[in-house]
């Protein structure tokens, strides 16, 4: 019987071998996972870790100001400056045993407050709207050598977002409720896209990844049912699962939505705080599910933009600028906060309403994949991030 | 048989109906511009439906009834009322949504149903957000449907004047801080009283000039100011309106911000309602709009990539007639770009569903078929996940496991359906010359009657329009 992997091993001889610029392959640390997590709608990162500790906290945050560490709903306590949100329990975990850390105002260059265009800015990785058609992680992927059928990187998701898209072949991978078409019918679907390139490329993709899900037991029935917050666990779970597979990819994207709270955004319960919950129980699912490989893991978690500084005339918050990102897993140096505080005080702020940004989300970016990834800093500098000399790197996020 | 009535059927229908092609075949621009002509027409489907304000009234009681239950037991809300609310929703969000694959599977008139749908994804409202799917298909009955063949001003104010959109971009809760209410809130520092920015900020961006369309923050603060009072009539959530007629659009005097303002370079001093629709009325002939509205039309029924002669043509048209959309149209189907490429576009999961009920000419009795279908193809009906509405390109579309979950369906269709055509046959007559030798071959060799269907719908041929 021809199984889908001989097929797959068929489509893929011969197809892209390697057409890649003379990059040092062997550079690539090929143990390093790293989980890109991108919240879309504008996460409010004075809510993510509040600066309790700021003069101007509670006179700006009005009613939605998280109470102070060892309060009853207070936020869980970072150093003397910032708290933890309190639903984000498992990060704080990690956080305590040096695992994960926060970087605070920061913000992709982009300055306006478009949802859309603030997240084609986070993704392109480029200084501004357009400049870029595909994105910094796919162009980031070339060092590290994967091909047709063994991509290094898989989107959670069943179509690829920004991010993820380019000419570095990657695959995706979404729940199905819907029976397999039987191997006869598949292999002559492939004989039949054989001459048209975009049908053949991502049915091959396809065919790897259900190889993987099939490899793994029964994931492939996987449901795509139950609260977000089931979603989110189960998608994370699935996710360990491509990442702990023995030819797998790598590097994922996962995508998480609803963080655009304009309306009765709540405090330490609410609308934003069971978000929260939700990320906090995925992300922990994605630890227990990595394993030992959790040690040589960096989750990178990232919002288009943050949300303003004053709570607006519907109990919540309005689109912003700079906000916080969340760096854990069991490769990160972390327990501490890295910030440039600006303040909260009327002359701080970024056009009078906004946290200001001082530091770049590229810098963080930087950082991961040096660090991390071993990509070396030119072709991050020529290719990955061009133009972005201003934004350095932060330094020292990873555990050599 | 000319290529062009493949695409006129394929790429600006909604997909043939076995017999379509040849009555296409007679004059393909023809069929599509007569299409544009007459009174609005509704399928029995269609018009069975309520009307928004009853909806409203309904599911708001059953709102209250829920809030109330909560408040007076301070515990859990008895399950009952919560299990009723949900029931009621989803029972309006299927019968909607059946309604209007229905009538897309069926209509003669697909050229002005896919419009119809374009629009109502321009103007998109997301079932993510109560009570949105109770009323997502009654919005594109009521405020797009009527309005999309004569000028642009008047689609753009029936839409956010509907009170789908007011609800769905938060204009009711939004207060002029030098409103009658406003004042008197501030005086007692309620803290909870002001404006909210999304509708003003959605117009600007995605309804009418386009992200780059020349507009600043400031401008969006101002026009949320204009449109401070656009409101709902009736009871709100919190119990603080009564007045007007309950779920109709209805302007609230004592939230309106009063004042003359400047949005986008020009004053405007008129008193309440007028203000904003004078805004409406400048905001839709603007160069900007003209530019933004050309090049989606283009993106959507040539090519991702839109050749620049095209979307500059159509913008002069809506321009040089003050947004009429019958002109724009009509430019553009007599224009040549659109007849050049055979397949231009990637179906999208819903596009893929329609065509492939018109080839059957069946849609399963099943209700939950056809979300069941588009929600697993990652398009769920009424649900794009924010007012950007769901994106036209096949990069945005072309995920490997999107494609998948695409096969899977096809062989799902055909185990259901597929027995009801000859698989070869339906090939001939969805597809016509357009029909490649591989598929006609592989499709003719399929080992059964499913597999040939699966092929079929499958294949790079129906996958495109």
């Amino acid at each position: 019987m021809v199984t889908r992997r001989d097929i797959l091993r068929t489509a893929g001889a011969g197809a892209l071998v390697s057409a890649l610029p003379g990059v040092a392959f062997a550079r690539a640390n090929t143990d390093a996972r790293l989980v890109l997590v991108v919240l879309r709608g504008a996460a409010d990162g004075l809510a993510v870790a509040a600066p309790y500790g700021d003069g101007n906290y509670r006179r700006v945050r009005g009613e939605l100001a998280l109470p102070s560490p060892g309060q009853e709903d207070g936020v869980l306590k970072l150093d003397g400056m910032f708290g933890l949100h309190p639903s984000l329990a498992a990060v704080y975990d990690e956080y305590q045993n040096d695992r994960a850390l926060i970087v605070h105002a920061i913000a992709s260059p982009y300055r306006d407050r478009s949802h859309f265009d603030g997240q084609d800015v986070l993704e392109n990785g480029a200084a501004a709207v357009g400049l870029l058609r595909d994105g910094w992680l796919n162009r980031a992927l070339a060092p590290l050598g994967g091909a047709l059928g063994n991509e290094a990187a898989i989107a959670m998701a069943q179509n690829t977002p920004l991010v993820l898209r380019g000419d570095n072949s990657v695959t995706s991978w979404a729940p199905s409720q819907l029976p397999d078409a039987d191997d006869s019918t598949i292999q002559r679907l492939q004989d039949l896209y054989a001459d048209d390139e975009f049908f053949a490329t991502r049915l091959a993709q396809a065919l790897k990844s259900q190889e993987i899900a099939a490899d793994q037991g029964g994931m492939d029935r996987m449901r795509n049912r139950g609260n977000d917050a089931e979603q989110a666990r189960t998608m994370m779970q699935a996710t360990a699962r491509f990442l702990t597979a023995d030819d797998g990819p790598r590097i994922a994207v996962v995508e998480a939505g609803g963080w655009d709270t304009h309306a009765n955004q709540g405090g330490a319960a609410g609308a934003l705080a069971n978000r929260l919950a939700g990320l906090d129980g995925g992300l922990a699912a994605l630890r227990d599910g990595l394993g030992p490989a959790w040690s040589s893991t960096v989750v990178v978690v990232v919002t288009e933009f943050g949300r303003t500084v004053h709570v607006n005339g519907t109990r919540g918050t309005d689109h912003g600028t700079a906000t916080a990102a969340i760096l854990l897993g069991g490769a990160v140096n972390g327990g501490r906060v890295v910030a440039d505080w600006p303040g909260l005080g009327k002359a701080d702020l970024y056009a009078g309403r906004d946290l200001m940004p001082t530091t770049d989300t590229r810098s963080l970016f930087k950082s991961v994949l040096a660090e991390h990834l071993d990509i070396p800093d030119s072709f991050i500098d020529s290719t990955v991030f061009p133009d972005s000399a201003a934004a350095r790197p932060i330094r020292d996020l990873i555990r050599i | 048989m000319n290529i062009k009535a493949v695409i006129a059927a394929n790429r600006f229908g909604l997909g043939a109906r076995t017999g379509e092609l040849d009555v296409v075949d007679h004059d393909p621009q023809r069929w599509l511009l007569d299409q544009l002509q007459g009174p609005s027409r509704l399928s029995a489907d269609l018009r069975r439906l309520p009307d928004t304000a009853s909806v409203l009234v309904e599911v708001g009681e059953l709102r209250r009834e829920r809030r109330d239950q909560r408040q007076s037991s301070d515990d859990e809300p008895a399950p009952d009322i919560v299990k009723k609310y949900g029931r009621t929703v989803r029972e309006h969000y299927i019968e909607q949504t059946q309604a209007r694959y229905r009538n897309a599977a069926s209509t003669d008139f697909p050229f002005h149903e896919r419009l119809v749908h374009f629009w109502a994804n321009h103007f998109a409202i997301s079932a993510d957000k109560q009570p949105i799917p109770a009323i997502a298909g009654l919005f594109e009955n009521e405020a797009i449907r009527p309005n999309i063949t004569g000028r642009f001003a008047d689609l753009l104010i029936a839409v956010e004047q509907h009170p789908a959109m007011i609800v769905y971009l938060d204009n009711q809760r939004s207060i002029g801080p030098g409103s009658t209410l406003g004042r008197r809130a501030n005086r007692r520092r309620d803290r909870n009283v002001g404006l909210n920015e999304n509708l003003a900020r959605e117009i600007l961006e995605l309804h009418t000039l386009g992200v780059a369309g020349g507009y600043t923050q400031e401008d969006v603060t101002t026009f949320a100011k204009v449109i401070t009072g656009w409101s709902i009539g009736g009871a709100n959530d919190n119990g603080r309106f009564a007045d007007g007629e309950p779920g109709e659009f209805e302007f609230r005097e004592i939230i309106h911000e009063p004042g003359t303002h400047e949005v986008v370079g020009r004053r405007y001093s008129q008193a309440g309602v007028k203000q904003g629709e004078a805004v409406l009325h400048d905001l839709a002939t603007h160069p900007s709009t003209a530019r933004f509205i050309a090049a989606k039309l283009a993106r959507h029924f040539v090519a991702d990539d839109p050749p620049a002669r095209l979307v500059d043509e159509l913008a002069g048209t809506f321009l040089e007639t003050g947004g009429d959309l019958g002109a724009v149209y009509a430019a553009l189907v007599t224009a040549d770009e659109p007849w050049v490429n055979t397949y231009a576009k990637y179906k999208t999961p819903h596009d893929l569903v329609i065509s492939t009920f018109r080839a059957f000419d069946h849609v399963p009795d099943d209700r939950r078929f056809v979300v069941g279908a588009l929600d697993l193809m990652g398009q769920t009906p009424y649900r794009p996940g924010s007012p950007e509405g769901w994106p036209d390109t096949a990069e945005q579309w072309g995920g490997a496991d999107a494609l998948y979950k695409r096969v899977e369906w096809c062989n799902t269709v055909a185990r259901v359906v597929g027995s009801r055509a000859n698989p070869v046959e339906l090939g001939a007559a969805v597809l016509g010359p357009a029909l490649q030798s591989s598929t006609r071959k592989a499709v003719s060799r399929a080992e059964s009657t499913v597999q040939g269907m699966t092929l079929l719908l499958a294949s790079p041929d129906f996958q495109r329009r």
